[in-house]
Parts: structure tokens; C-alpha cells; sequence
């Protein structure tokens, strides 16, 4: 499996709630890359639902490869309340199923669920909840096994 | 694992019964109103996510009110709208014809007046829910005669 070196939540308005690596050092990188994958997000969510007549329709909330970089893998999913996540992985020469990634994403999903159920979290603020950073970490470590 | 709706209707009476109460004596049907509003729309938010986690993206605004008639009514009220009307300018009215909050009071307009007040939290949930999936409204609870009642959502402009 391919590692996950980062991932990030960006609320409806765009901006970052969240965002995790592993590498170290490369903060302002990673911010850079989910910044510019934030476009072609809007773009994926808006081509489809204008074509929404028939079969270009989308159909999940899951929006698959972003856009090709010669470093990274990125991928995104938006949900009902248009919060993005973003994962970027290693680009090796395996590559990750669409399952395995929309597995990743649903568990973040649930993750962040979970955090808006706690009351001490105001939903569009930065996310500092310990126990959605140990998910998250987890789930990162999960995937490079 | 569901809770029985009595449990809400409960915990929702006595969080009107409190606040009406206030700190220092009586809160005024206004102030009391608003404090709801804003309960329900955090309330609103945080329970939209769950109930579309797992749901395909809404493919208009439509689609968004009819999903809050059925299955977002479904899972708060154990019933859904009885009716959806919409000029379709932004401007939707849901009618439940038994609310589900009305259940214990009496169908005479005996308790009209505060029963106003048992509409200000399902409102607020109503306006923080739609808000949450990008649908930015006012809403307006009426009481058309217990223990039916009325919703009007009026979409902002963008």
C-alpha cells in the first residue's frame, strides 16, 4: 500500500480546518498543494451537476483523483455539507483501488461526524479535538502497511 | 440503536421550561424564542451531517427541501412533512398537519400561545440544517390550527 502523507479538511468556504502530515518540514508544501487541488474540486462538483441531466450525474460524495502531479497522488471527497477532504499520497509505482480510498474517506467522514458531535466543537472552526487527530494518525499510519 | 422520540419531546419541554425561567426571573417570549432558535440551529447542523453522510450529492435545491421533508423530518420527528408547496423562487412552505412537539397538548387553542414556543427550536434546527448543505434561508413557524402547523422557508439570495 501506498503512504499517506497528508490530509486535510477545508470548510464549505474554502478554507483549511485541518491539515496533517508526515513529512517533516513541509507544512507550507502541503498547505500549497490542497490549496491549488481546491480548484479542481469546484470544478468536479460544478461540471457534474450542471450536466446533472443523465448520466454524468454525480453520484457520490467521493470525487476520486484530483489531478496528476509527478510527486504525490491526490485525492478528494466532498460531503452534503460541502466540507472537502483532501489526502495525498506517495506516488509510487503501486497504486491505491478506489475502494481502499473510499474506505480512507468514509472513515475521515466518520471522524468528522464524530467531532461535531462534540459540543465543544463550533462547525467552520479550526479542528483541534485530540481525539479526531489521533483517528486521523491512525488512519495514515494504517495505510502505508 | 434509536432512542424512543418520547425522550426528546421530553428533554425539548423542559429546555423551554428552563430558559423561560431564565437567571434572573423571566426571560420575554422574545429573548426566550431567539435562545431557542440558536439551540436548534447548532442542533440543525451537526444533525444534517448524519443524516446525509452516506447519501448521494443533492442535485438542486429541490432535491435538498424534499430530502428535509421526508428523511430529515423521518429521523427528528418519526413522520414526514404532509405537504411542500414552493413557488419555485425560493420560497418553500412545509406543513405538518400533527406536530410531532403538539403531540400532548391539547387540539383546542387553549395552549396556542405558548405552543408558539415549542416552533422557535424545530425552526432553528430547520434554518441551521439547510444552512449546513448550502441553502441559506430565513424561517418562519406558524401555527395554523394545533396541532397543524406551517414552516416557511424563504431562501436568501446569494
Amino acid at each position: 500500500a501506498m503512504a499517506v502523507v497528508c490530509v486535510a479538511v477545508v470548510s464549505k468556504e474554502n478554507y483549511p480546518l485541518y491539515v496533517k502530515t508526515t513529512v517533516p518540514d513541509s507544512d507550507l508544501k502541503f498547505h500549497y498543494l490542497v490549496h491549488t487541488s481546491l480548484d479542481v474540486v469546484e470544478e468536479k462538483v460544478s461540471f457534474l451537476s450542471e450536466h446533472a441531466r443523465g448520466s454524468s450525474e454525480r453520484r457520490e460524495l467521493y470525487l476520486g483523483q484530483l489531478y496528476p502531479s509527478e510527486e504525490y497522488k491526490i485525492y478528494g471527497y466532498v460531503t452534503n455539507t460541502k466540507v472537502k477532504f483532501v489526502v495525498i499520497m506517495e506516488n509510487t509505482n503501486s497504486y491505491a483501488k478506489d475502494n481502499e480510498m473510499k474506505a480512507l474517506f468514509k472513515k475521515l467522514h466518520s471522524a468528522y461526524y464524530n467531532l461535531l458531535r462534540n459540543p465543544y466543537y463550533t462547525p467552520g472552526h479550526q479542528i483541534q479535538s485530540k481525539m479526531f487527530d489521533q483517528t486521523v494518525a491512525s488512519l495514515m499510519q494504517q495505510s502505508s502497511k | 440503536a434509536e432512542i424512543p422520540d418520547s425522550v426528546f419531546e421530553l428533554l425539548h419541554a423542559e429546555i423551554v421550561r428552563v430558559l423561560k425561567n431564565g437567571k434572573d426571573g423571566s426571560r420575554s417570549n422574545t429573548e426566550l424564542k431567539l435562545k431557542l432558535e440558536e439551540m436548534g440551529y447548532r442542533v440543525g447542523q451537526g444533525w444534517i451531517e448524519k443524516c446525509t453522510k452516506d447519501r448521494a450529492p443533492f442535485k438542486d435545491e429541490l432535491d435538498v427541501m424534499k430530502f428535509v421533508c421526508k428523511e430529515f423530518w423521518m429521523s427528528v420527528y418519526n413522520k414526514q412533512v404532509d405537504n411542500l408547496r414552493t413557488n419555485h423562487q425560493g420560497v418553500y412552505v412545509l406543513q405538518d398537519n400533527k406536530f410531532h412537539f403538539f403531540g400532548q397538548m391539547s387540539s383546542t387553542a387553549q395552549y396556542t400561545d405558548e405552543a408558539h414556543m415549542y416552533m422557535a427550536f424545530p425552526g432553528g434546527m430547520l434554518r441551521g440544517a439547510l444552512a449546513a448543505v448550502g441553502v441559506n434561508c430565513t424561517v418562519g413557524c406558524e401555527i395554523t390550527s394545533m396541532p397543524a402547523c406551517k414552516f416557511t422557508i424563504s431562501v436568501l439570495p446569494s
